[in-house]
């Protein structure tokens, strides 16, 4: 499968060079890679979903590897894993309930084996912590291991082919709603901008955000009239495109430096910023100076509102941001190298080159700075997370233990 | 699956450019990448490896090129090996790069080639180029797009079919002390349109010595306007178009790129071919052509502005690195490295994979490679250290460049600037002088007359070299007992290695191209040895100006801005007099003469006192001139110039200002330059009181500002005291 081979290779390159950029566009990317990734899987006819797991996985921390800092990544990763295993199990209740007893008596063999093996994720998975849902309801922890009874015995080969059919199916079914879901996240942010945005309110915002666009957007298309402040957000200052495009659409734009945020927030009703990805404790890795936007919104008590999708929903706790997640991006957006180009000559013993540029990508802000998340699936609060990454992601996917940065 | 592609493709193609498709689909972008610089400057390193797979902060040189010339769209590198060729092919197969999407690499081989235009010409014969194409030496460090210039490149090429070739530059201000640029090139002058941005000069060897460049005068006269630039820098990027490879052909003469190439198209007219330039501003692009340039160019990595590619994005298979946090600023680490807790990294340092370092030892500002073995309070900064290198205990390195598999015993120092070859070592305690070059290889003797020549025939030297000294190594692990004898003295204690004496540029110029950052005490000498010339150039226009006639000419060539009114006011005497002297000796109507001297006070900004000063002077002078035998004989010839000329010299006089500026020129002159006019100044005085040229009051005036004045500046006044106090008498009888 050429075809295959070239898509793996081909975003994780891009991920690599920095070519594919921005949550919205890698978490479409990566769904449909993995989506591909599932379609071209040839299961070996028994062992069930736990070959394709091992093949989604492996794909996916080829991709994660590739650009560290895109959490969306492994965000969409994980979800889909998370699909396969549960898709995985829903089939196999039904054998199971069938084949219960005479499984029985084999368990404890098979937990040795298992020991012995140490192989799949699923079994383990399955056998230590079972995972959410309807799927905890619907089975007991112990018949879990019955699968691989089946399939290593091949007593109900025929069957499990069956199902194997049918579980790929509705496992592209279901990464089909992901890839839609994603497609259609903007949509299903913007319908709650109604509820947040009154008559006659003044919005704060900084730096270019989709979704932020499409939620104010919307927000006018049903005939609110509100003001919107906009922060420029050096270094990039897209903020100017943001005022561009609401200018296109009628909206009273104002923009502002990022310096002047705390000038302005005493007259602003709320904070509403679009972020990178948002982190298992509910803080949020957000351009860099919206740490300071939260704060002065916290200062004055402005509500400080995070819109964002589940696919920037982030397993990962903010340990080591600063490096770990962090993009040093390029001093040139900063200065211009020509005009600098003299006090950068570092071939001068006397001079030599005191002039540094750091330019960070990314801030983290705290979750306590935070009112409210609006996601694609409503608004939540930051306490409130850890709930919905619980039901996103299985636990086994979580990211495999972190090495010490040395 | 084909649908998904597409579409990816088309979000690929859509992030990277809005290009027009059908364009783009017609005919794919071309680049041709030589994998040789044809020069020896990375001598004696390049002896044993090619250059462009030399490590620059820890990645081979040429995947830098590749890897911007494929984010650059372009689809098809044809990579022309030379020197060393196996050693890139090799590389290449090994790379990642063979198996890229969208992207092929294909290489060329030769081995009797000796310059860059034998490459293309070679490249020709092949037919392989059928577009545009992007030429690029494996030694360029971008992060450009280009887009732009590709656009503008095409949009002139239609318009019209002689611009063959767009030169990408970029601003870089020269040094004005050592007049190279920061990469440690010569400083570059071009001459470029401002409105079409053609090339129209181009020098890169300008003679620094004279600081004066010269320029054809058609360059002038064919152009309605010039923009000539000192602070631009070549970034030896060039889009062609497929005749610059014919050109080649057609003249077989032609060597280097810029040398022989742009320059003979620039002078040659008959074709009428024209080159342009594209100057990038926000981005990154830089050529490494010495060992300054190899430093600055990987300081600029390491401080990202060459991202996206930096140490710790993987952009061509490199191994993942992480930045930790080191002060304020930031090292990039590999996760694997073994560090004792009491060594200090400083700040913008990569440490390579698997290298240890022991405790106490402090590096900064350095690169290091992958599997080096760094002992206890090492000191290393600003230094280069490749792979697989032992540095044992106490060693001290600043701003050198150590190759692979060096050996360097404990205490060893080298001094700034210093290059060790592969697999050198060096004894311990010892110090190697600055700017020395140590190599296992000996410097080959023969010397090419022609600088096209050198390294390139390498691969036949080269390997010659290799089997005389490297198998020996090789086959006993340590240098042969003959050898290591006869140059112990060299290394130390068990060193290998030869010393090359420093080639053909002299330790003179050493500094200027090398790693080490330029010494002070250099620096303080250039400028010193700079403002001696400024001062020769001045003194040369007054020695000049004091022989007389060719006065006019110079001024009008020079027509620098630089001078100073003090010179100025020297010219303009010196003119006023020629122009009185010819007046004299050719009956000149006075009124003619008076029509001259303004139009020379005109041009030279000039007040009318200083006129009058000039034509008194020019007066007084040629009265000291005419022969004469006594001192009442002078005051004889006096008088009758100035009879006949006093016409001149009144119409000068409108304000009693000037009256004094001709008494104060004559003291002057009687202080200095005319001694024999001092015991006359009285009675001269007198002459021009009589002949209505000087007005009592003026001399009053001028009386009472010397009263104040030093017994020196008296001398005058009192001389002409008797006189004064006749005219104050004769001032109060008319009251």
């Amino acid at each position: 499968m050429p075809d295959i081979q070239a898509l793996v290779s081909d975003l994780p390159s891009k991920l690599r060079k920095r070519r594919v950029q921005g949550s919205y566009e890698t978490a479409r990317l990566t769904a449909e890679l993995l989506r591909a990734v599932i379609l071209q899987h040839k299961e070996p006819t028994a062992s069930g979903a736990a070959s394709l797991i091992e093949a989604v996985r492996r794909v996916g921390e080829q991709l994660i590897a590739a650009n560290p800092v895109e959490l969306a990544v492994g965000n969409i990763v994980r979800h889909v894993l998370h699909i396969i295993r549960e898709e995985d199990l829903s089939p196999l209740t039904d054998i199971v309930g069938e084949l219960k007893l005479s499984a029985e008596d084999d368990v404890e063999d098979i937990a040795e084996d298992e020991n012995s093996q140490k192989s799949s994720a699923t079994t383990d998975g399955c056998l230590l912590k079972p995972p959410l849902l309807l799927a905890v309801f619907e089975h007991l922890p112990d018949s879990a291991p019955a699968c691989q009874t089946f399939s290593s015995e091949n007593i109900f080969a025929g069957k499990a082919d069956k199902s194997a059919k049918k579980l790929k199916s509705e496992l592209i079914k279901a990464v089909n709603e992901l890839i839609e879901d994603i497609n259609t996240c903007r949509e299903g942010i913007a319908e709650q901008a109604m509820e947040l945005i009154h008559q006659n309110e003044v919005i704060l915002t900084l730096g270019h955000s989709k979704f932020v666009k499409e939620f104010l957007c919307a927000a006018k298309e049903k005939k609110r009239s509100f003001e919107v402040f906009i922060a420029d957000g050096a270094p990039k200052f897209e903020g100017h495109i943001l005022a561009k495009e609401l200018d296109k659409k009628g909206l009273k734009a104002i923009v502002i430096t990022d310096s002047a945020v705390f000038a302005m927030i005493s007259r602003v009703n709320m904070v509403i910023v679009g972020v990178h990805a948002v982190m298992a404790n509910g803080g949020v890795i957000a351009p860099a100076g919206l740490h300071v936007l939260a704060l002065a919104a916290k200062k004055h008590d402005v509500p400080f509102v995070v819109v964002a999708s589940t696919h920037e929903l982030c397993s990962l706790y903010p340990h080591n941001l600063e490096v770990l997640l962090n993009e040093m991006r390029c001093p040139s957006e900063l200065l211009n190298f020509e005009e600098f180009s003299d006090c950068i000559d570092y071939g001068i013993a006397s001079s030599s080159s005191l002039l540094h540029v750091v330019n960070p990508a990314f801030d983290y802000v705290p979750p306590e700075l935070i009112r409210l998340f609006v996601t694609d699936i409503g608004g939540y609060s930051p306490s409130y997370i850890y709930r919905l990454i619980a039901d996103y992601y299985s636990s086994e996917d979580l990211p495999p233990q972190q090495k010490p940065a040395s | 699956m084909g649908a998904q592609k597409k579409r990816a493709a088309a979000a690929a193609a859509a992030a990277r450019v809005s290009e027009d498709p059908d364009d783009l689909a017609r005919q794919p972008l071309q680049a041709i990448l030589l994998a040789d610089s044809f020069t020896t400057k990375f001598r004696p390193i390049t002896l044993e490896r090619p250059k462009v797979l030399l490590p620059l902060v820890n990645v081979p040189m040429i995947n830098y090129t590749l890897a911007w010339l494929e984010a650059a769209g372009v689809a098809e590198v044809f990579v022309f090996c030379c020197a060393h060729s196996k050693q890139v092919i090799d590389y290449l197969e090994n790379s990642e790069w063979f198996s890229q999407p969208n992207f092929t690499v294909k290489t060329i081989e030769s081995h009797n080639i000796i310059s860059a235009g034998d490459a293309l010409r070679l490249i020709y014969e092949q037919n392989v180029i059928h577009g545009d194409f992007v030429l690029i030496s494996g030694d360029t460090v971008s992060n450009m797009s280009l887009t732009q210039a590709l656009q503008e490149h095409k949009e002139r090429k239609k318009k019209d079919n002689n611009a063959v070739m767009t030169m990408i530059i970029k601003k870089s201000k020269p040094s004005p002390i050592t007049r190279q640029s920061r990469l440690g090139t010569d400083e570059l002058f071009m001459a470029i349109d401002p409105n079409t941005k053609q090339l129209l000069y181009y020098e890169d060897k300008a003679d620094h010595s004279k600081g004066t460049i010269c320029l054809d005068k058609m360059l002038l006269a064919e152009n309605p306007s010039i923009s000539l630039h000192n602070d631009k820098q070549d970034c030896y990027i060039d889009i062609c178009s497929p005749e610059v490879l014919s050109l080649f052909t057609d003249n077989f003469d032609y060597q280097h790129l810029r040398r022989h190439f742009v320059k003979g198209l620039l002078l040659d007219d008959i074709m009428g071919y024209k080159i342009f330039t594209h100057e990038i501003h926000s981005s990154y692009a830089a050529r490494i052509d010495n060992y300054r340039s190899y430093d600055i160019v990987s300081k600029d990595i390491i401080q990202r502005w060459t991202y996206p590619y930096v140490p710790d994005v993987k952009f061509c298979g490199n191994r993942a690195t992480k930045l930790e946090r080191r002060g304020i600023c930031f090292t990039a680490f590999n996760s694997e490295i073994e560090q004792s807790r009491s060594a200090q990294v400083g700040s913008f340092t990569v440490i390579g994979y698997g290298t240890k370092i022991g405790s106490n030892s402090k590096i900064s500002d350095s690169v290091i490679g992958e599997g080096c073995t760094i002992g206890s309070n090492v000191l290393i900064e600003g230094s280069y250290i490749w792979d697989n290198v032992i540095i044992e205990d106490g060693c001290e390195l600043r701003h050198v460049i150590v190759c692979d598999g060096v050996i360097m015993k404990a205490g060893a120092v080298l001094k700034p600037g210093v290059v060790l070859s592969f697999k050198v070592v060096i004894g311990e305690r010892f110090v190697v002088p600055a700017y020395s070059k140590v190599s296992l290889l000996q410097q080959p003797t023969v010397h090419d007359s022609d600088e096209e020549l050198e390294y390139a025939d390498n691969s036949s030297g080269t390997v010659e070299f290799s089997s005389i000294q490297g198998t020996a190594d090789q086959s006993n692990g340590e240098m042969t007992s003959e050898s290591s004898e006869a140059h112990k003295p060299k290394l130390g204690t068990g060193g290998v290695g030869y010393i090359w004496s420093i080639c053909e540029g002299g330790q003179e110029e050493e500094w200027r191209h090398s790693v080490a950052p330029i010494p002070e005490d250099k620096l303080t000498e250039l400028s010193e040895a700079m403002d001696d010339d400024q001062e020769l150039v001045t003194q040369d226009r007054t020695a000049l100006s004091t022989s007389g006639e060719l006065i006019s000419d110079s001024n009008a060539s020079e027509g620098d801005d630089n001078e100073d009114s003090k010179d100025d006011s020297v010219y303009f005497e010196k003119e006023v007099e020629a122009t009185f002297l010819r007046a004299v000796e050719e009956n000149v109507k006075v009124d003619h003469v008076i029509l001259e001297v303004n139009s020379l006070r005109l041009s030279y900004n000039m007040t009318s006192a200083d006129c009058a000063g000039a034509v008194f002077y020019s007066m007084m002078k040629l009265a000291i001139k005419t022969p004469h035998s006594s001192a009442s004989e002078l005051q004889q010839n006096t008088a009758n110039i100035i009879t006949t000329w006093q016409k001149l010299l009144k119409s000068y006089l409108l304000e009693i200002d000037e009256e004094i500026e001709i008494i104060l020129k004559f003291e002057e002159m009687c202080l200095e330059s005319a001694k024999e006019f001092s015991p006359l100044f009285a009675r001269i005085l007198h002459i021009l009181y009589d002949k209505d040229i000087l007005q009592e009051d003026a001399i009053l005036r001028w009386a009472d500002e010397k009263e104040g004045a030093d017994e020196s500046d008296k001398v005058f006044v009192r001389q002409s005291e008797k006189f004064i106090q006749w005219l104050r008498e004769a001032s109060e009888e008319e009251d």
